[in-house]
């Protein structure tokens, strides 16, 4: 008897693990497939992608699509500018986020209660989007490289994470044995909270790196020239707006005027401008679940 | 300070807390580094949070360029009344909620489910691949992101279309259709987000005590029973934290995707209220009509907030404070 109910449950249960393994795979088709068909489709000739004939191989494999996208000097712009509002940016952050962080994280500090409830408040209440304009607008910082850096210069919520990731790993005695022998608490942080806590500034710049890469609201707001624009706006313009100006068109003039052009060309710049972060991101994952690890300690 | 310090020597007395007068001064000039190193911070909470939180009161003032916020004079509440009478607000309202709340019902659970999944799964290539393909979308920029939703989607080409025209789908310029809007903006997200989502389920479900799957061997339990009275229960802390905040952020809707995703065809279905700010507030330049509907908009965030961490808290002791 109890034999017959083991093997009934166990046959239910392979068969529960046959409908798991067979949802999973659904998962990974179903996020695959779409950026698959994106690769392909930018390997394809334009006349093979407008007739719908490329599903999940190239058809008619080209490169087309790829060199009118590094023709184009809008894009090299962006690209530049991206580049350096993610370094310039992420540097700021992380050195001001260790700055709000870290005292915070002291025990001893007076007025830290004060600070903190400062900076939760932050992140109940919020002025809106006119109000944050017009600050940035009286700063003159509109149209501006600053208006890209300034403005997010800090995130609330990495420096609670920060805080906690202090708290937990430089117990206070190190801080008050070197308070004994006469160190000063700035070469404290800089000789022994900053080499202690690699993993949280490894991951804080992760984070905010690839938030700075990917933004495009504080420049669809702030910038108007040009050549200021960050990759992602030249994207929007191109993939979303349809403005493919002249000068893309006249570069490669000889081999992309036939129809579909500017399709091929979103498809291959679909697959330039996300596969950095893409390519990076497998060897850098565990660096993010961590961050995600570290951020929940806090609920 | 050199003479504040020798005061403080770590023999002399002094050292011990003391409860006098100007303990706390000696407590601020003892760590004055710290003061300094806080100062930039704290002038940037100012200058880009605070500011701007006052700033609000120009939702309730007839802002003049020329005069500035503080010269300009005071309406009271004409900009908000403006905005209740519109025609439009309650269709505004209604895109909100209604796609808040969609995206609430399929995008809270989807995470759940899949971290669900993923533990059942042993360890092993197949595990890690999963993984690893489903965090990676996160990491897509919003604006490759509606990209994609085009491409794909675009009729007779995109593998997407291509593959609903087959099911048998008649029209399939889905980004046209306004009653499809909240569908495709919901899935796509979910399609972008659950993977990484389940991060935390999957930690959490990592840390649930392996005597309670003893337990429950010993028992007998089957692997769906196992799920139900192990697993579950030891989500719950967890999802009611994010349960909580997600609510508290229902009418806080992206504008980012949504904006992209916007066209001509679709407008009545798809334009919320902070679409509509952007719109009236920095493209029309209307800046106090346009920052009343954000206050009224961040108070209903807030009152909801506190409402929903108040049941919470009454109902399952898991709360934000």
């Amino acid at each position: 008897m109890a034999r017959t109910v083991s093997i009934r449950e166990s046959s239910g249960d392979r068969l529960f693990m046959v409908l798991v393994y067979a949802f999973l795979t659904l998962v990974l088709l179903i996020v695959l497939l779409p950026l698959l068909y994106i690769v392909s489709s930018s390997f394809s000739s334009p006349q093979a992608v407008v007739s719908g004939k490329v599903w999940l191989f190239p058809v008619q494999f080209t490169l087309d699509g790829y060199k009118a996208v590094f023709n184009n000097p809008q894009i090299g712009t962006g690209f530049l500018n991206s580049l350096y509002y993610t370094v310039v940016g992420t540097l700021i952050n992380v050195v001001l986020t260790v700055m709000l962080a870290y005292p915070l994280a002291r025990k001893t500090f007076y007025g830290r209660n004060m600070f903190m409830v400062l900076l939760v408040i932050t992140m109940m209440f919020e002025g809106g989007l006119i109000p944050y304009y017009l600050v940035v607008k009286e700063l003159n910082l509109l149209d501006t490289r600053w208006a890209m850096i300034l403005p997010g210069a800090l995130a609330v919520f990495q420096v609670i994470i920060a805080r906690t990731f202090f708290q937990s790993t430089i117990p206070d005695e190190l801080s008050e044995a070197a308070d004994l022998d006469g160190c000063s608490d700035i070469r404290f942080i800089f000789s022994v909270v900053l080499p202690l806590s690699k993993p949280i500034l490894a991951v804080m710049m992760l984070m905010y790196a690839v938030g700075h890469w990917n933004a495009y609201f504080d420049a669809l707001i702030f910038l108007r020239s040009p050549d200021l624009f960050p990759l992602q706006i030249v994207l929007r313009n191109v993939l979303i707006l349809n403005t493919v100006d002249a000068s893309m068109i006249a570069n490669a003039n000889q081999m992309l005027a036939q129809q579909g052009l500017k399709d091929l060309l979103k498809y291959s710049l679909i697959v330039v401008a996300s596969g950095p972060v893409l390519i990076i991101y497998p060897f850098v994952q565990k660096y993010f679940v961590k961050g995600v690890m570290i951020g929940s300690l806090k609920g | 300070m050199s003479k504040l310090n020798n005061e403080l020597h770590p023999l002399s007395i002094p050292l011990v807390p003391t409860a006098g007068r100007y303990a706390p001064l000696r407590k601020i000039a003892r760590h004055w580094q710290l003061y300094l190193v806080i100062l930039l911070p704290i002038a940037y909470l100012i200058i880009f949070k605070y500011v701007p939180m006052a700033g609000i009161m120009i939702a309730f003032k007839d802002y003049n360029v020329i005069k500035g916020i503080l010269g300009s004079p005071w309406a009271g509440m004409k900009y908000f009344n403006q905005f209740f009478d519109s025609p439009n607000f309650w269709l505004y309202m209604k895109n909100t909620l209604g796609i808040s709340l969609y995206g609430l019902l399929v995008g809270f659970p989807a995470p759940i489910i899949l971290a669900l999944a993923l533990n059942e799964v042993r360890n092993g290539l197949f595990k890690k691949s999963v993984q690893l393909v489903s965090y990676a979308p996160y990491f897509i920029s919003t604006v490759i992101m509606v990209s994609i939703l085009i491409v794909n989607l675009t009729p007779n080409v995109g593998i997407v279309s291509k593959l609903f025209q087959m099911l048998g789908v008649e029209n399939t310029n889905f980004m046209g259709i306004p009653s499809l809007f909240k569908s495709i903006y919901v899935w796509s997200d979910v399609w972008q987000h659950t993977g990484y989502g389940a991060i935390i389920y999957i930690a959490a479900l990592a840390g649930v005590n392996p005597e309670l799957y003893e337990a429950a061997k010993v028992d007998g339990a089957s692997r769906i029973q196992k799920i139900i009275n192990v697993d579950i229960p030891s989500l719950i802390p967890v999802s009611v934290i994010l349960l909580i905040l997600n609510l508290g952020n229902l009418m806080k809707l992206g504008f980012e995707k949504i904006y992209l995703m916007q066209n001509p065809l679709n407008l009545a279905t798809s334009e919320v209220i902070s679409t509509y700010v952007y719109k009236v507030g920095l493209l029309g330049s209307s800046f106090s009509f346009s920052a009343a509907i954000g206050v009224f908009n961040s108070v209903i965030n807030l009152t909801l907030l506190v409402v929903v961490n108040y049941i919470a808290k009454k109902l399952s002791n898991n709360s934000l404070w």
